[in-house]
């Protein structure tokens, strides 16, 4: 914990240097520009800026946060989905066949009709990350922004535009999670397919249910192993917030382009920025450290942290 | 085919029937028209060079695995059905494997408890007291709360053991339940399965142990290129001169 805590500082301090000596580099740092009132107006000062900075800093904790939440719930659902590999068949109430046929989803057994629910939900995870996973966050959040309200019927369309509470903020929040939650399916679904075939036959063996076998033996070991790459996603969420600018969130990365606007003290500004979403993933990574040591799994090596 | 003991009848006495069962991965044939039956309190030992479908033989018993063609029923019930409750139907058998493949993630005693209170629904002090007593027989009530990866690979194979016989199983099928053990573990785990076929548990050992097989066995099925090319009485099986392919295979393997 303190190792980490020393390094994160290190880089601040680093990153710092680097901007105040890199080369011809004259510039007039004016720290006193963050903190200065709006009786100063007469310099150029409408803040106090750090408390922009502040604000910015809720929201990017906000949007992300939130995003994570649908991010991983989602996420893990669209993964375990992926990994269906058996029939999951349901049974058709009331209605009997009277003929014999079996296809890749449907078939009888005794005049019965089972449905293979599992076929369409595979494919359905399939298309979903395929479509979140490709297309680029930018060009995701223009859609949802200006084009998806078009799509859908006009009630919906104008409910979206008109009466949709906080609309920037909510449409950033669902938009990166829908495509976080493609990153964690992979990884939950990398997570699962690592856990030998055995274990799962073993699981099936004592009488387990599919759900089961999911619920008591693969996901408890899968997620983690899975906990450092899922970390990386936890992070990515709070970075990529940063994009939500461009429909208009004022996140940290906003707040810090309109202090320069204000003041021209776009440096000083962005350093302030870049040292607090330094500060807020190491206290991500930090927290994800704990999870990972609470839930090592006694004299298993390849699962312990090292 | 078996000149003494009419062992592979299908008239219903076994309480594992499998009928003319053939199996196939893409072109490949795993299974090729395998029929035989086991009785109850009888103990099977199969063996046969690797790759010769004996492991998937036993898999396919409990719908561990599928299989295209013929049939197999358990105790009655259809394993190969679309409708039947697979998940019920294995409760009721018993398997081990060659990893062991015991739950890392939860201590011995949960992981012998899991499925007592998750499928037949015991209450936590009566699969305690299950567990307990099964951990008494195998010899390990002091491991009760280390978690598996802290056991030596003998130790995790008489858990994976009691983990089975929790549920009150009606068979018990093993899956080279020694191979994966070095030499000295070999039988304390053996022992263990000794005695359990001695208190009369039907059993199917899928082993290499020779030895083992003369102890305990009723009956031998050797198995080549997917079929069962014996099942024979034991006394058969290794008294009397049998066919090429097995007779070069117990030169082998009678050898050390």
């Amino acid at each position: 914990m303190m190792r980490g805590a020393l390094r994160v500082g290190l880089s601040v301090v680093v990153l710092l240097g680097l901007t105040g000596c890199a080369g011809d580099f004259r510039y007039n740092w004016q720290w006193s520009i963050l903190t200065c009132t709006s009786e100063n107006i007469d310099a150029g000062c409408i803040g106090p800026y750090f408390y922009w900075i502040l604000q910015g800093l809720w929201w990017t904790i906000a949007v992300a946060s939130a995003a994570w939440v649908i991010a991983f719930s989602l996420g893990s659902v669209i993964g375990i989905l992926r990994t269906l590999d058996k029939p999951i068949l349901v049974v058709v109430p009331f209605v009997k066949s009277p003929i014999y046929f079996r296809t890749r989803w449907i078939g009888t057994s005794k005049g019965i009709i089972t449905v293979d629910v599992g076929w369409f939900l595979h494919g359905f995870a399939n298309i979903y990350v395929t479509v979140f996973r490709n297309v680029p966050l930018l060009v995701q959040l223009f859609l949802w922004y200006f084009v998806f309200p078009e799509l859908v019927p006009h009630d919906a369309g104008m409910w979206l535009k008109r009466d949709l509470p906080f609309p920037e903020v909510s449409t950033a929040i669902f938009c990166l999670g829908l495509y976080t939650a493609s990153r964690v399916a992979e990884q939950v679904r990398a997570g699962i397919n690592s856990i030998s075939r055995g274990q799962q036959y073993a699981a099936m063996a004592i009488g387990l249910t599919p759900v089961q076998v999911y619920r008591y033996v693969l996901l408890p070991v899968s997620f983690r192993i899975i906990i450092p790459p899922l970390t990386s996603d936890f992070l990515g969420v709070f970075k990529n917030s940063s994009l939500a600018l461009t429909i208009g969130v004022l996140e940290l990365t906003a707040m810090t382009r309109q202090i320069e606007e204000y003041s021209y003290a776009g440096f000083e500004a962005f350093t302030a920025a870049t040292v607090l979403y330094i500060g807020v993933t190491a206290i991500v990574m930090g927290a994800m450290r704990i999870v990972e040591a609470r839930v090592r799994i006694p004299g298993m090596i390849s699962l312990q942290a090292k | 085919m078996n000149e003494t003991k009419d062992t592979t009848s299908t008239d219903g006495v076994g309480i594992i029937q499998m009928r003319h069962v053939s199996k196939w991965y893409g072109d490949f044939q795993v299974l090729a028209n395998c029929t035989t039956s086991v009785d109850k309190g009888e103990v099977v030992v199969i063996c046969g060079p690797s790759g010769s479908g004996k492991s998937t033989l036993i898999k396919v018993i409990n719908g561990l695995e599928p299989f295209q063609e013929g049939t197999i029923t358990f105790n009655g019930i259809s394993v190969g059905d679309r409708t039947t409750n697979l998940p019920k139907l294995r409760s009721q058998i018993g398997m081990v494997f060659q990893n062991f493949e015991l739950f890392p993630h939860i201590s011995i005693m949960q992981n012998i408890k899991l499925a007592q209170m998750k499928v037949l629904g015991r209450e936590d002090n009566q699969a305690r007291n299950r567990s307990m007593e099964l951990l008494e027989r195998v010899g390990l009530t002091d491991q009760r709360d280390k978690f598996p990866a802290q056991l030596s690979g003998g130790q995790q194979q008489r858990v994976a053991i009691a983990r089975g016989l929790a549920m009150d199983p009606m068979a018990m099928l093993f899956d080279e339940p020694t191979s994966a053990l070095d030499p000295e573990m070999i039988n304390e785990v053996l022992d263990v399965m000794t005695e359990l076929a001695k208190e009369g548990m039907t059993m199917m050992v899928v082993s290499h142990e020779m030895g083992f097989a003369k102890r305990v066995a009723d009956r031998v099925i050797f198995m080549d290129q997917g079929r069962i090319v014996e099942d024979a009485t034991k006394d058969d099986f290794f008294g009397t001169p049998r066919g090429d392919r097995a007779q070069l295979f117990l030169s082998k393997i009678l050898h050390h």
